[in-house]
């Protein structure tokens, strides 16, 4: 018998700063930039104390210059840093795109492999909290569009805390979406909990009638969609993609053989997304596993809304993601 | 200020000598281009090759650059082999850059040649993080960081300014004047024409030189250089100058008069230091020839480098899009 593991209670947003915390204890090479890090605590409440901790050499206060910042750790990180860089929400990062895309995803391969970029950028992402058409956006699927780049959307609080670590680690650019709904996530978290994987999705609930395909923000949507769902005798395997890209095929189509039936759960918007993607890759993997087409919960292609019932209406919802099971149970027979 | 060095014989036929090979190598690509040996686009230095020769002599080989798509000259002048700069033009692995960038990206760790970067603007980020790298490890470097007078209406230039100064970032911003964003006149398409003076709006030491003389640059980015080197603060340096040829190949230069061309060319850097080096019994007739001679067999053996190499494999297409090395 094992001892038990002696846990501590831990929200999503203290995960996050002890991950940081401990790059920064561990690795010299390690710093944090970006609006409001610093004196303010992070606009999400993320770094708070981190300033005072370790100083404004380390925990560096930027302007609202998202090019400059992020293009600075490009430059560092190719100088022999490891930063980590805080971009306030995706929507800020698209004043970036252009440090994201023509430099970070494209100086390794462009170079012939001379340069590597060691870089971790994290954002917020996602709806949910009433800020309205610029602060509620889930446009990963766009930055997942992009070879050259990593990403990846911790849902729980052991990615939340162990994702950092193989971040820093890669030597190349990684994003980092955290879901803003989740900063307040509350959990047990072993008191040693160390680094997690990178590179593979993971099964949060077992099932065998359907495949519920979800990530970041949307685990939460289709694990209540799965317990609605077992109140009603139908059993529904989650997958939490973890990783938005490179896509693990494998867990995915592994799933959807055992039970025949696939709804992604997507908080983008669904035309040209992420579960645009991985329904296609479903279609070339697994056609013939197939009991029913596969199906799209998806954001409402809308601006996000500020009023609550309509931006509820535009979101994925795990009523929605039940009934689109019950639909195609029926169907399917 | 620093008093500019005294013309000898060495160091005065050395910058004829760099400002000849980029000028040769350049006419060269020319003749290839038209042979369809070179492809897609292609953009000439000629008639600034004083900027890049004259900032080059500031700088140590510690020290890292970020350049632009006109960048034949900072790689020729820095160091890069012109026959790995060839091979790159020609598409070829033995490239700097595995062939992989062509005549815009051209890489080079080993001389510290960091492109090679063909969105306007774009390279300035990458320079200020790397002197933040630079200034949080402790070292002295200078990061010379190379751009047009384009990339002045550009937001990411302003960010950086700020960012730079702000920080206390040993970044040298030398800014390439040479009049015309493209096709559009600096006139047309700045508020404000005295570069130097929107630079120093951030805070920081900023000046003009005549980019068409090689010794005022030399002189003006050694006083720079020293400025970022020792006191640990960037600097700007307008360098005032002008490109004889079009923007690309595919420009049919339509918007300037050819007479503002043909009175450019009476400043032409080469023939102006050519003929201070003979006012000053530096140089004769037989020190030309033996330059030029050589020049093109550097030249030619650059050209027999890149027809001699090969192609990158289609299997490795996909290679360097991550990282190889480890996660470490």
């Amino acid at each position: 018998m094992s001892v038990p593991t002696r846990t501590n209670a831990i929200t999503y947003r203290e995960a996050m700063r002890e991950a940081i915390r401990e790059a920064l204890v561990t690795d010299e090479r390690v710093f944090l930039m970006g609006e409001d890090v610093g004196a303010y605590g992070g606009c999400f409440g993320v770094s708070r104390g981190l300033l005072e901790e370790f100083g404004p050499e380390r925990i560096r206060d930027t302007p609202l210059s998202e090019s400059a910042f992020v293009g600075a750790g490009i430059g560092a990180a190719m100088g022999g840093m490891r930063p980590i860089v805080e971009v306030m929400t995706v929507n800020f990062c698209l004043l970036a795109l252009d440090q994201i895309m023509n430099n970070a995803a494209t100086i390794s391969h462009m170079s012939g492999g001379q340069f590597e970029i060691p870089l971790v950028i994290r954002m917020t992402t996602g709806a949910g909290r009433q800020v309205a058409a610029q602060h509620s956006h889930s446009l990963e699927g766009w930055l997942a569009h992009i070879p050259g780049l990593k990403l990846l959307a911790p849902a729980t609080l052991a990615d939340a805390r162990g994702m950092l670590a193989p971040a820093l680690a890669d030597p190349n650019p990684v994003l980092i979406f955290e879901h803003g709904s989740l900063y307040n996530l509350e959990g047990e978290l072993p008191a040693d909990g160390g680094p997690v994987d990178i590179e593979r999705a993971s099964s949060r609930r077992s099932g065998t009638d359907v495949t519920l395909i979800a990530y970041g923000g949307t685990l939460p949507t289709a694990m209540s969609a799965a317990d609605e769902l077992a109140a009603g005798g139908i059993e529904a395997e989650v997958i939490d993609l973890r990783i938005l890209r490179p896509l693990d095929d494998r867990t995915v189509i592994g799933s959807v053989a055992r039970t025949h039936r696939a709804v992604i759960v997507d908080e983008g918007w669904r035309s040209g997304s992420l579960a645009a993607e991985i329904s296609a890759r479903i279609m070339e993997q697994a056609f013939y596993e197939l009991d029913a087409p596969v199906a799209r919960v998806c954001s409402a292609e809308v601006p996000m809304p500020y009023p609550h019932h309509l931006e509820q209406a535009a979101l994925p919802q795990a009523s929605t993601v039940a009934a689109e099971v019950r639909r195609m149970m029926g169907a399917s027979g | 200020m620093t008093a500019s060095r005294p013309l000898d014989r060495e160091h005065g036929l050395a910058l004829l000598e760099q400002m000849l090979l980029v000028r040769r190598f350049e006419e060269k690509c020319v003749e290839l281009y038209s042979a369809s040996k070179i492809r897609g686009f292609m953009h000439l230095y000629i008639g600034e090759e004083a900027v890049a020769v004259g900032v080059m002599q500031a700088l140590d080989a510690d020290d890292t650059i970020v350049a632009t798509y006109r960048e034949h000259g900072h790689a020729l002048v820095r160091g890069v082999p012109a026959g790995s700069i060839m091979a790159e033009m020609y598409g070829k692995v033995e490239g700097c850059a595995r062939g992989r960038g062509g005549s815009m990206h051209l890489f080079d760790a080993a001389t510290r040649f960091y492109g090679g970067n063909a969105i306007v603007g774009g390279g300035l980020p990458l320079a200020v993080g790397l002197a933040l790298a630079d200034k949080l490890q402790g070292r002295r470097r200078v990061t010379a960081c190379f751009f047009g007078d384009g990339a002045v209406a550009e937001g990411e230039f302003h960010e950086c300014m700020n960012l730079a100064a702000l920080w206390q970032l040993p970044v040298l911003f030398c800014c390439e004047n040479n009049r015309y964003a493209m096709g559009t006149a600096i006139e047309r398409y700045e508020s404000e024409t005295d570069l130097a003076l929107k630079a120093a709006s951030y805070e920081m030491t900023a000046w003009s030189a005549d980019g068409m003389d090689v010794l005022a640059v030399e002189e003006a980015a050694d006083r720079a250089a020293g400025e970022v080197r020792d006191g640990g603060r960037p600097c700007f340096l307008e360098l005032r100058t002008y490109r004889f040829r079009a923007h690309s190949m595919y420009d049919p230069d339509l918007y300037r008069p050819k007479e503002e061309i043909e009175r450019y060319k009476e400043h032409d850097p080469i023939p102006a230091l050519t003929a201070r080096l003979r006012a000053a019994d530096l140089l004769d007739d037989g020190d030309l020839e033996q330059l030029e001679e050589s020049i093109a067999q550097e030249i030619q053996a650059a050209i027999e480098f890149a027809e001699a190499g090969t192609l990158e494999p289609v299997e490795d297409l996909e290679r360097f899009v991550y990282a190889e090395s480890p996660a470490a």
